[in-house]
């Protein structure tokens, strides 16, 4: 493969990602701060249809982006104060909200099916576009995708190196003692959890008015799902969730490869297998990287031959993450 | 699920429902009004077209069957403390197994093979419940991720089944497979869509968990580990095997769904076979916060507000999308009631 295809390429991958990096993004905030919010998927679709609903009455894509802010942020909330503040099962809340969001978007985006609207212009950085190869990777793309890149360095600084990701951390880790010190802990949750949700809700945007131009019935065909299974396999850690969504975004656009492969065994396989098999496949890297953690795993480890031995503990150790420990518990205060 | 101990059952029982059915019309109305539907009318159709003419009444039954074999299988894993969002994988394993043993036999007598056959479905969808328990015991991914997993898995298994090895012969359909004969078909009522026997299986099952789950030790035991799994696993319970043995009943029941849909409903096994109906029993489970006595009512409930949904594109150019956002706002108001009557008592 020359360089320039691997150039194409690999900004296909970037784009391709964007908006899954900036929806697992969201999530993975909420969740540092102790709340799952399974209700993802749906609110990606509610928030694109409205983003594209409002781009397309509006003519002005930032408000399309706005809009689809709020409406994430806005699902967000409903999930805070039925779970945080009614205390009921963050998991029951967001899967109904999901799949009430999914049909929301369905009912009102009926009259926006296949309607042609408005998108996010292209947009290349002056002179570093020019760069050779590197520039046609970084540099050339439309501004949604060059928030998606920073949003990634910007998340983790936040998160692990600012006085407030201490506290969200602590939020999700140990609530009461975050409580002791001082913080009100349930608001602050709420805080982040709808942060989250207007990530997500740009994210759903960036389907409808930039990279999946436009809105059809269940637009994001699953990906939510898939954003929420990858803050996992990223362990809550922004650079890997990054990772996971970009190697995603290479198994789909490999696929599409092979989709078009000349006529053999690949190409004689419904094109429909190639657009669910990374999603099969993501889950087995799930299973994998989680399986990391079974102490079965690292006994095994411990019992090779020496020159394998350390490798292969030191891969470990960097795999094997645990969640927040307070996860998907809704806080009491004492 | 969770409930607060300190507050006896019965009292949330009645009262919370009720709530929630008066919150959540206000919102659909108010959300059709918004949108510029006629609200009267949209409404009518959703409440009585199912029972429009005897063919949408059978089709109700035929919905709520399934229905109730997904959220019987579900009030058992739900017991458990387990959230099988797999469900949907192991109807269409359930339809995959069926299908295979009637393409593998078609010389038994044809009682013994719709029974070989449903047997066939129940052991596909038990095993596609196991591969989500062992990715849950060996791999450490949560059920709900590992289902999801599985569910496009199976849905990319029956694609590959409908395109490739099972195709309907001169043609480059990926909708189903060539249709069963006339013969195979589950015994069903001239003129319209209904086979008893399912409806009678659903209604079975769902007896079944109740009594299995209320006066079995067996039942006692997974509702123990449900509650407090280390407090089980202290007083002598096998929890992970306990929790891996209540996914596969429930993998059973939903793959029992898949194979009457292949023998009672499509009479081929199509692509989309489960067509959303494993999540729909969810949300019935979500609502009746898993008590077995309630899921009766509430899947039939479902089920007709789903059939009459299906009427809204033709009679009122209305999206059918409108059944599932009835639905949803119904259980998510039902969470909320609950919690507010629980905290006033």
């Amino acid at each position: 493969m020359d360089t320039t295809r691997l150039a194409i390429d690999l900004a296909a991958i970037l784009a391709g990602g964007a908006p899954l990096v900036i929806a697992a993004l969201g999530e993975t905030i909420s969740e540092r701060a102790g709340v799952v919010n399974l209700s993802l998927d749906g609110k990606m679709l509610l928030a694109g249809m409205t983003g594209f609903a409002v781009g397309l009455h509006t003519g002005d894509v930032l408000l399309g982006f706005a809009a689809a802010a709020l409406v994430g942020a806005l699902v967000a909330a409903v999930l805070c104060l039925v779970s945080l503040r009614l205390r009921q099962s963050q998991t029951a809340v967001g899967f109904v909200l999901a799949l009430l969001c999914t049909d929301l978007s369905s009912f009102l985006g009926n009259p926006y099916n296949r309607v042609s609207g408005v998108a996010v212009s292209h947009l290349p950085v002056p002179w570093l576009a020019d760069i050779p190869w590197l520039g046609t990777v970084l540099f050339d793309h439309t501004p949604v995708i060059y928030l998606s890149m920073l949003l990634i360095p910007a998340a983790w600084w936040f998160l692990f190196r600012t006085r407030q990701g201490l506290v969200l951390r602590a939020l999700g880790e140990r609530p009461a003692a975050a409580f002791a010190r001082g913080s009100a802990v349930v608001p602050l949750q709420a805080w982040y959890v709808v942060i989250g949700g207007a990530l997500v809700g740009i994210a759903g945007a960036a389907y409808t008015l930039d990279l999946k131009q436009g809105w059809s019935y269940r637009h994001t065909a699953g990906i939510g799902w898939i954003a929420l299974a990858i803050v996992i396999f990223g362990g809550w850690n922004p650079w890997r969730v990054a990772l996971g969504c970009y190697l995603f975004g290479a198994l789909q656009t490999l696929a599409t490869r092979w989709q078009g492969a000349p006529p053999g065994i690949l190409a004689e396989i419904p094109t429909q297998i190639y657009q669910l098999a990374p999603f099969a496949l993501m889950i087995l890297v799930l299973a994998l990287v989680n399986g990391a953690t079974n102490p079965a795993v690292a006994r095994i480890a411990a019992g090779l031959p020496e020159p394998l031995r350390r490798p292969a503990l030191w891969a470990l150790g960097r795999l094997s993450v645990e969640a927040p420990a307070a996860l998907g518990q809704s806080f009491v205060r004492p | 699920m969770s409930h607060p101990t300190h507050v006896p059952r019965w009292r949330a029982v009645p009262l919370a429902p009720l709530l929630a059915l008066l919150a959540a019309p206000g919102f659909v109305t108010v959300l059709l009004w918004l949108s510029g539907t006629p609200v009267l009318a949209t409404w009518q159709l959703m409440l009585s077209g199912w029972a429009s003419t005897a063919a949408t009444r059978a089709d109700t039954l035929m919905l709520a069957a399934p229905l109730l074999l997904c959220a019987a299988g579900l009030t058992i894993t739900f017991a458990a403390g387990l959230y099988n969002l797999g469900i949907e994988g192991q109807v269409t394993f359930g339809a995959i197994g069926c299908m295979a043993v009637m393409r593998a036999f078609p010389d038994w007598p044809t009682p013994l093979l719709w029974t070989m056959a449903l047997a066939g479905a129940m052991l596909a969808g038990a095993i596609w419940a196991g591969a989500a328990a062992l990715l849950r015991r060996y791999g450490r991914v949560s059920e709900i991720f590992a289902g999801l997993g599985l569910n496009f898995l199976a849905t990319g298994c029956v694609l590959y089944l409908v395109a490739g090895p099972w195709k309907k012969s001169g043609s480059a359909s990926i909708t189903g497979t060539e249709p069963l004969a006339r013969e195979l078909w589950l015994p069903t009522f001239e003129g319209v869509r209904l086979a008893p026997v399912a409806p009678a299986l659903g209604l079975l099952a769902i007896g079944v968990v109740w009594l299995v789950l209320a006066r079995s030790r067996w039942g006692l035991e997974i509702r123990a580990v449900g509650i407090n799994a280390a407090a089980a696993e202290r007083l002598g319970v096998p929890a992970a095997q306990r929790m891996t043995a209540a996914l596969a009943v429930c993998g059973a029941l939903a793959g029992l769904a898949g194979g009457l849909q292949v023998l009672a409903v499509f009479h081929a096994l199509v692509s989309n076979v489960s067509s959303g109906i494993g999540l729909l029993a969810l949300l019935v489970v979500l609502l009746v916060d898993a008590r077995p006595a309630w899921v009766l009512p509430v899947a039939l409930t479902f089920a007709a507000f789903a059939i009459s949904a299906f009427k809204l594109p033709l009679a009122l150019q209305v999206d059918s999308s409108l059944g599932g956002v009835v639905q949803g706002a119904l259980v998510l108001c039902a969470l909320i009631a609950r919690a507010l009557v629980v905290r006033r008592t």
